[in-house]
């Protein structure tokens, strides 16, 4: 497999931060005493007036969000996804998406790879309660620059975002160039046997299972479904017409998740045979992050055994 | 038309009966609504968006507004009725509240009617709302005041302890939020279903100024406290005003069960009997 370089992608977050407190006066930043792990701290040290500590107190942090909002400001809001999307839940939903506010949710620490903190910090369900939710944009970037790419997008939506991303460095497999359009997926490798959709982490994992796929002679289209929502309709379906089944891999619970947004369009308007790699209804516990993903069955391993599986059900 | 004004005593008591007519025909007519809690609010509302709030109802936007911020949104006939009468919209419409299409929605969305800072009905929610909105106009160099309702309710919540927490952090002495204190909700006295007293001893425990109003009907006592409040400097302020639920209506007032009871034909007539004989008294009063 191809030797990529890794990044952190909370670093394309705080990154982004650094660039949107250069270029846009409203932007401030909000954390809930993890500025050192999100990275915000750097915002923090470089625009102190445009920092505000929230403490360890998300529900006031979330909806403090809203009323500087209110006031024409673009708060990016930092803590861990457990912490912001379900601690905050009803504060995002009543306030942020039904006010329709301009605040913006990063979700660090998504995703069983968070490793050796256990379940209690391993967010496993954000997608499924932030999709749910009308007027939110979902972002899961796959990497440092596409994280980088979908801070700065997300600074010119007016209106509710969340965007989720990790705790460990992962590889690196967009650039600096490559386009990123909310609501866009992007077509990482052409195929026509097989379509691969993923988000986040898994999308490397995709590229990786299209590798080994591609030496038993299968051509497998991989596609980076970076906006969850407003998910990419056309991208998906037409994928789907030309290689006719279809396999989703998320880091995430399989109830509710990317994968299930997917089979949403693609049940009413294309069904195919379907796959689905994730997290099968369990909660994590400690160990190394790659040790998890290899435990809880979301490798390319699992991605290759299940494209197998597709094919074979397409015949 | 822009505020504040000033009033006379006769014009502050006529507005409050006139509010308390609009609850109780809006709650009657919709077949549902808060009487109880909007009756409580009533003295507050005349005063703050007569005379103290700087707003423009012809410039609902008006960036040099001062911003009221409802905590307790269960109370939308009172909010509505104060909106429409101090003209952001034609109280006609308020016999349409809780209706299929109707702007004026059992509880507030922000986007209508005019007027109206921000949406709300769960409660904890709004004194966080607040407390950003302060926080922002504050970071900015702004001079607007901002204004909250909150209640005993309201107070039961956690996020509403966060944000006072948080408020104080941040010395918003350009916070002022009203406690309508009338010590009921749904299931009862609140000390029974969860005490919140001694909500002075709390408040300042937290690092906030104190005002005490001990009859929050009584209009010269409001106007003293904000009046005092707005002297008050490096932190936020509570106004604990002590209130009635279901004021001016006899057989509503300290009841918890009008918290959410809509008046049947004989007890809304027998409610507009009892205003029209206020109203009367008040007018012999000043002739």
């Amino acid at each position: 497999m191809a030797e990529r370089e890794m990044l952190l992608t909370r670093q394309g977050w705080a990154d982004a931060l650094l660039e949107l407190g250069e270029t846009n006066p409203n932007v401030v930043v909000l954390d809930a005493d993890l500025a050192k792990s999100t990275l915000t701290c750097l915002f923090k040290d470089k625009f102190p007036n445009k920092f505000f500590d929230m403490g360890i107190a998300e529900q006031n942090m979330i909806n403090t969000a809203g009323g500087l909002s209110l006031t024409g400001l673009i708060p990016f809001v930092s803590t861990y996804g457990v912490f912001v999307s379900g601690r905050a839940w009803e504060q995002i939903r009543t306030s942020i998406c039904y006010g329709e506010l301009n605040v913006k949710l990063g979700g660090a620490h998504g995703g069983i790879s968070v490793g050796p903190d256990g379940a209690t910090h391993q967010a496993l369900e954000e997608i499924a309660i932030m999709r749910v939710l009308p007027k939110m944009t979902l972002l899961v970037p796959s990497d440092y620059y596409e994280t980088k790419k979908a801070v700065l997008a997300a600074a010119k939506i007016n209106g509710p975002v969340y965007i989720r991303f990790g705790r460990e460095k992962v590889p690196v497999i967009t650039n600096a160039d490559t386009p990123f359009e909310v609501g866009k997926a992007i077509t990482m490798k052409e195929g026509k046997d097989v379509t691969i959709v993923a988000c986040g982490v898994m999308v490397a994992e995709a590229l990786d299972a299209a590798e080994e796929l591609a030496k038993e002679g299968i051509n497998a289209e991989v596609i980076n479904l970076h906006t969850i929502k407003p998910i990419d309709r056309d991208a998906l379906i037409n994928s789907v017409k030309k290689t006719g089944c279809l396999v989703t891999a998320e880091e995430h619970q399989l109830a509710g998740g990317m994968g299930s947004a997917v089979l949403e369009v693609i049940a009413q308007e294309y069904p195919v045979p379907t796959e689905m790699v994730g997290i099968k209804d369990t909660f994590g516990e400690s160990g190394e992050p790659r040790q998890l993903m290899e435990k809880y069955g979301i490798t390319s391993k699992e991605i290759l055994e299940k494209s197998r599986q597709a094919l074979k059900r397409k015949l | 038309m822009v505020y504040p004004q000033t009033l006379t005593d006769k014009e502050r008591l006529l507005k409050a009966i006139q509010m308390r007519r609009d609850i109780v025909e809006m709650v009657h007519a919709a077949g549902s609504g808060h009487p109880g809690g909007s009756l409580s609010s009533v003295e507050i509302l005349v005063t703050l968006y007569n005379e103290y709030l700087k707003h423009d109802s012809a410039n609902p936007k008006w960036e040099e507004r001062d911003r009221m911020v409802f905590c307790k949104c269960h109370i939308t006939p009172a909010i509505y009725s104060i909106l429409a009468r101090v003209g952001y919209f034609d109280p006609a419409t308020l016999n349409t509240f809780r209706k299929l299409g109707s702007e004026l929605q059992g509880h507030p969305c922000r986007f209508y009617p005019k007027g109206l800072e921000m949406s709300g009905g769960s409660l904890g929610q709004n004194l966080s709302i607040a407390h950003g909105i302060a926080l922002g106009l504050k970071a900015q160099g702004k001079p607007n005041r901002v204004y909250g309702l909150s209640s005993e309710g309201d107070l039961q919540e956690g996020n509403s302890w966060e944000a006072i927490m948080a408020a104080a952090h941040y010395r918003l002495d350009n916070l002022i939020v009203f406690v309508d204190y009338n010590k009921l909700q749904i299931d009862g006295h609140c000390e029974s279903v969860m005490g919140v007293a001694p909500l002075d001893k709390k408040f300042e425990s937290f690092n906030w100024h104190v005002v005490m109003v001990e009859d929050g009907h009584d209009f010269k006592q409001i106007r003293d406290a904000i009046d005092k409040a707005l002297t008050l400097k490096d932190r936020p302020t509570a106004i604990i005003a002590n209130t009635i639920k279901g004021k001016g209506i006899s057989f509503m007032e300290n009841q918890a069960g009008w918290h959410g009871k809509v008046p049947n034909k004989e007890e809304y007539e027998l409610a507009i009997k009892e205003l029209d004989a206020q109203e009367e008294a008040i007018n012999k009063q000043y002739s």
